[in-house]
């Protein structure tokens, strides 16, 4: 069964051909089989999976489902979940049980999708390669040598290795988008605003977004259709009314004009990457694209922006965390300062740490000219060179990242050059607009990806190109042979 | 840039976050490099850039002055640490 | 040589709103610990605020009523610290771009103005409290006020003695109750007042301040200033350093200690909210509100005094506060605007009086602005006299009714049938021959002991006038 598109489910759903309770637990004895080697989950929730398979077998008689209810789906462990334990991946939050659901969550139990369980990710969304999560590593399906990515690497090997048919990510500086192209599957982070931050545990405010993580574009479509929507309780919620990110799909791409920014193709892009790249833009233009030389010259100062803006805002954000009313406490604290610095030491992991001291720091008198104002200014550049290049094309397409999947322990030693990998993907986070990776190809078995970047609300857009690029390639429907 | 202990202390103490003795040169270590990192910003030339705290021009939403909420402190204190007749308690506030 | 006082002021005012600044939960006053604390109160994980639209309306009246300017794109920012009441860590407050501007408030010593320099007022969430004494060695915490609207609005340092200092808190406190933006409530938190407080030599630069802090009486706070000023002074001239440090006034002994000084002044790490965008006013806005602005205290009284005739000190004490104002003005419209003195006095000495005494504030008059007209009028068309009119009034404050239902129910109705007093008048004299054997022979007193026999023989009721007329009329005869 999880060799179906989301489409094949549906039919056989509505058709009653399969229930939503067969599906469901089908998924749970896949993940009973596998989870133990990939350690894609946190949190496996078999009972609120089953019971909530089982309303949604009665949505499916009665006439009242939607295209995807009964489709079961695992959530990131930054989504609360009430009654879940919601951890982050953080020792920090290991005994949180959420007692209220993100906005995300709530439109997925709306349309009556069955939660598996959590996903294992960096902790506190602070990684590109899920080792920093307190619950050790997931592994890549396709090498388990290899990272899966992050911060959303639960959420892309579950999908690329059949343990949930959909999944949701979220994105601050890559994290949907970087981990679906080690995985090999399809990622979209929205323009920021179109999802509801509410119930996402905050890392940093006004970059955060999240998104689906799905096999293919189409199916990407149908999820985020589910995810996005206005919320009053988020301030930066969009009203966008009537948005339907699956409208364009079927569009030719005739006449599209893609933006091939040099800087993208520079210094430091696995040269077999660039190939993989370049073939997939072939593949688009062959379609009718036209391909036009833009330019980003800012790319390079968008790393170093980020690394202050995000920690600047995460050190604020994550000041809650203080043992105070939720979360890890220390033992027999002697005083406040020590219930203070004893639980957050205990708590966080060391690269949570790192990006808290070094946000606090950027914030901190005397720096915050040099360094976060600088970063706000470095910000605005970075997000104007992308609207000079949308007046000369359509899109912008490029590589997700400049390797496949690295190894477990390669980077995390050195984290800066952690940091340096993200370059192509920080650009969109810093700017808000919409990025998609698309399964574009491999690299010494381990999968490449295509980024396509496109202007503030082209979703359906973005989709609409991978739609059309998976009709004519077949990387989206590979499955590693061990978990075919 | 180089930190040093006095450095590591001040932020630990900002960031309310613990450092030991045997820690604080890895830490001063790893945090300067990800300065180096930061001092790349500093050739680029932001004269005249307004700065940018948000990715949309949008102005704040305002909220119908509505209680909406009712009491829950049964259940969000569920996952508290330690509370007494319906407080939290840390270790003595001396004022 | 001298020394010169200067004196600035931070007043942190509750915004009278239904609910929090950033959330739907309530902010009434004296809830059982945490029940009025939501998930976005308490800083849960994932939990963002959202604007109370109260709080705008409520800033613009302020900036209105100070001529201040005001900010057309105010930004929320994060002041980071940690302390348990502060559950996220950090307070939303405002700081480079806050709602309201520059602007000034008049206020008055010894008979002579002063303009204050208002520098701002910005919006922020109040922190909760801690609650000592529940286990030994622990502190609770109560996040209730967690989240309540504050402006807290911050003056030049343009006072120069502690009376300048209290003459503007309580101008500014005067004005948010007319404003209708904060209940004043002083005991309860509602309105406070930190002073900083710093002398130097005239014509020398400002010297280092000391801040006072948690004093919750008007009283207290001229108190701790002068004791403030008086201790620098002592410090400076014996060759001492003033020391930058919070301090609070211990009403008991009449001195100001320092609080436990931090060892290193705190480094707040101010950015903008992410989580919330920019604040725009537009003037639309600002014109809605101006059109509803009440009637500020200072054009009230000047209005009292040129429309209604009243003095200066009638006018000052009847615009005390807006609910005496209003009162005063809807007995004078009941009694058809006429008698703005008779309708002044009774409200200022009896009624006032009443309400002292039994320790009751004019919105929790027994009597209602109604009754107490009702009654005015009877004094007017000459129905009671200004004697029985006592009587009706503390009838009327023991809940009997209206004037009307009491004059009729204790037959108070003054006696004018000039026939009965004649009567009356006959009577006392007829029984009191020797007396008026003495008027007679000079001695006009005895004038008034006719009148003191006759309204007693009438049971207090007889008209005066006309008892003083008949009885002229008898003995001259």
């Amino acid at each position: 069964m999880h060799n179906l598109t989301i489409k094949q489910m549906s039919e056989k759903l509505h058709a009653g051909e399969i229930t939503s309770v067969q599906l469901t637990q089908h998924y749970l004895d896949r993940i009973a089989k596998y989870d133990g080697e990939l350690n894609a989950y946190v949190t496996v929730t078999p009972e609120l999976a089953m019971e909530m398979a089982k309303q949604a077998d009665e949505r499916l008689q009665n006439g009242t489902a939607e295209l995807l209810t009964g489709i079961p789906v695992a959530h990131k462990d930054i989504f609360c979940t009430d009654g879940v334990k919601t951890s982050c991946s953080s020792k920090m939050l290991d005994n949180f049980i959420a007692p209220y659901d993100a906005h995300v969550v709530t439109q997925l139990k709306k349309v009556g999708m069955p939660i598996l369980g959590k996903t294992n990710m960096d902790e506190f969304a602070m990684g590109s390669s899920s080792e920093s999560s307190y619950y050790g590593p997931t592994r890549n399906p396709w090498d388990h040598q290899a990272v899966p990515g992050g911060s959303s690497g639960g959420a892309a090997a579950v999908i690329a290795a059949g343990l949930a048919p959909m999944a949701t990510g979220t994105d601050t500086g890559g994290s949907i988008r970087q981990p679906a192209a080690f995985c090999g599957i399809t990622g979209i982070k929205p323009t920021y605003g179109t999802v509801s931050r509410f119930g996402i545990v905050a890392y940093a405010s006004s970059f955060d977004q999240a998104g689906p993580m799905t096999r293919s574009a189409e199916e990407a479509a149908w999820l985020l259709n589910a995810m996005a929507g206005f919320d009053e309780r988020d301030s930066t919620s969009l009203q966008r009314d009537g948005a339907d990110y699956a409208a364009e799909l079927n569009q030719p791409l005739n006449g599209l004009k893609v933006g091939v920014p040099a800087e993208y193709f520079g210094e430091g892009l696995d040269p077999q990457v660039e190939k993989v790249v370049r073939d997939a833009i072939a593949e688009i233009q062959k379609q009718g694209a036209e391909i036009v030389e833009v330019s980003l010259p800012n790319k390079d100062l968008a790393v170093p922006s980020y690394y202050v803006l995000a920690p600047a805002e995460a050190s604020s954000n994550l000041s809650r965390f203080d043992g105070v009313r939720f979360g890890h406490r220390c033992e027999k604290p002697k005083d406040l300062q020590d219930l203070y610095t004893r639980s957050r030491a205990e708590g966080f992991g060391a690269e949570v740490k790192r990006r808290i001291m070094v946000g606090a720091y950027a914030l901190s008198a005397g720096f915050y000219d040099a360094y976060y104002l600088k970063a706000q200014k470095l910000r605005r550049m970075v997000r104007d060179d992308f609207t000079r290049a949308f007046e000369q094309c359509d899109v912008i397409m490029g590589p997700v990242a400049p390797t496949p999947a690295f190894n477990i322990g390669e980077k995390t030693d050195d984290p800066t050059s952690m940091y340096l990998a993200d370059l192509y993907t920080i650009p969109v986070n810093l700017a808000g607009l919409p990025g998609l990776s698309v399964p574009a190809g491999f690299v010494n078995n381990r999968p490449v990806g295509l980024h396509i970047v496109g202007p503030y609300f082209s979703e359906a857009k973005l989709l609409n190109i991978a739609h059309q690029y998976q009709q004519a390639t077949d990387w989206h429907k590979q499955m590693p042979a061990q978990y075919q | 840039m180089s930190l040093g202990k006095t450095e590591v202390e001040y932020i630990s103490r900002l960031a309310a976050i613990a450092v030991q003795d045997g820690e604080v040169d890895e830490v001063a270590a790893k945090l300067s490099n990800i300065l180096d990192l930061f001092a790349q910003m500093e050739a680029a030339d932001t004269q005249g850039v307004e700065p940018m705290a948000h990715p949309l021009d949008q102005v704040q939403r305002l909220r119908r002055d509505v209680i909406s909420e009712t009491d829950q402190h049964e259940k969000l204190q569920s996952v508290a640490p330690a509370t007494s007749e319906g407080l939290y308690l840390v270790p003595q506030v001396i004022e | 040589m001298s020394w010169e006082v200067v004196i600035g002021l931070e007043i942190h005012a509750q915004l009278t709103t239904n609910t929090k600044i950033f959330s739907g939960s309530s902010i009434a006053y004296g809830a059982q610990p945490n029940t009025q604390a939501c998930s976005i109160d308490l800083g849960m994980p994932g939990m963002l605020p959202v604007l109370n639209e109260a709080v705008i309306g409520k800033s613009i009246r302020l900036a209105l009523a100070l001529n201040a300017e005001i900010g057309k794109k105010s930004v929320f920012e994060r002041k980071n610290y940690f302390y348990p009441d502060l559950p996220k860590g950090y307070q939303t407050s405002q700081l480079q771009y806050p709602i309201v501007g520059k602007g000034t408030l008049e206020i008055e010593v010894d008979g002579v103005k002063k303009i204050i320099g208002v520098t701002r007022a910005h919006l922020e969430e109040d922190a909760g409290k801690s609650v000592h004494g529940i286990l030994p060695g622990m502190s609770g915490i109560d996040l209730n006020r967690a989240g309540t609207p504050l402006l807290e609005i911050v003056s030049e340092p343009d006072m120069r003695s502690a009376k300048e200092a209290v003459a503007y808190a309580r101008k500014m406190h005067e004005l948010v109750q007319y404003l209708g933006i904060c209940d004043g409530n002083m005991q309860e938190g509602s309105f406070r007042v930190d002073s900083n407080v710093s002398v130097r030599r005239p014509g020398a630069p400002l010297g280092t301040r000391t801040e006072l802090k948690n004093i919750n009486s008007f009283r207290f706070i001229e108190k701790a200033i002068e004791f403030e000023i008086a201790r620098q002074i002592e410090v400076l001239e014996s060759g001492g350093k003033i020391v930058q440090e919070t301090r609070l006034y211990d009403a008991d002994n009449d001195v100001t200690r320092s609080m436990r000084s931090k060892e290193e002044a705190n480094d707040y790490r101010y950015f903008p909210c992410p989580d919330l965008l920019p604040v725009v006013i537009t003037d639309e806005d600002i014109e809605a509100v101006r059109a509803q602005m009440p009637e500020l205290p200072d054009a009230k009284r000047a209005r009292y005094v040129a429309e209604f005739g009243l003095s200066d000190y009638d006018a000052g004490v009847l615009t005390g506060s807006r609910e005496l104002a209003e009162y005063f003005e809807a007995v004078l419209a009941a009694t058809g605007g006429k008698d703005a003195k008779v309708c002044a006095n009774w409200i200022m000495s009896d009624l006032s009086g009443a309400l002292n005494r039994a320790g009751l504030s004019i919105s929790q008059s027994p009597i209602s602005a109604q009754h107490l007209a009702g009654m005015i009028a009877r004094i007017q068309d000459n129905t009671i006299s200004g004697k029985l009119a006592k009587q009706v009034f503390d009838a009327m404050w023991s809940g009997e009714g209206s004037a009307d239902d009491i004059i009729a129910s204790k037959g108070l109705k003054q006696i004018t049938d000039s026939g009965a007093i004649e009567a009356l008048v006959e009577e006392v004299l007829a029984n009191n021959p020797a007396q008026v054997e003495a008027y007679k022979a000079g001695q006009e007193k005895m004038l008034g002991y006719f009148v003191g026999q006759i309204m007693k023989a009438s049971g207090g009721q007889a008209n005066p006038g006309q008892v003083n007329q008949i009885l002229k009329a008898k003995l001259g005869g």
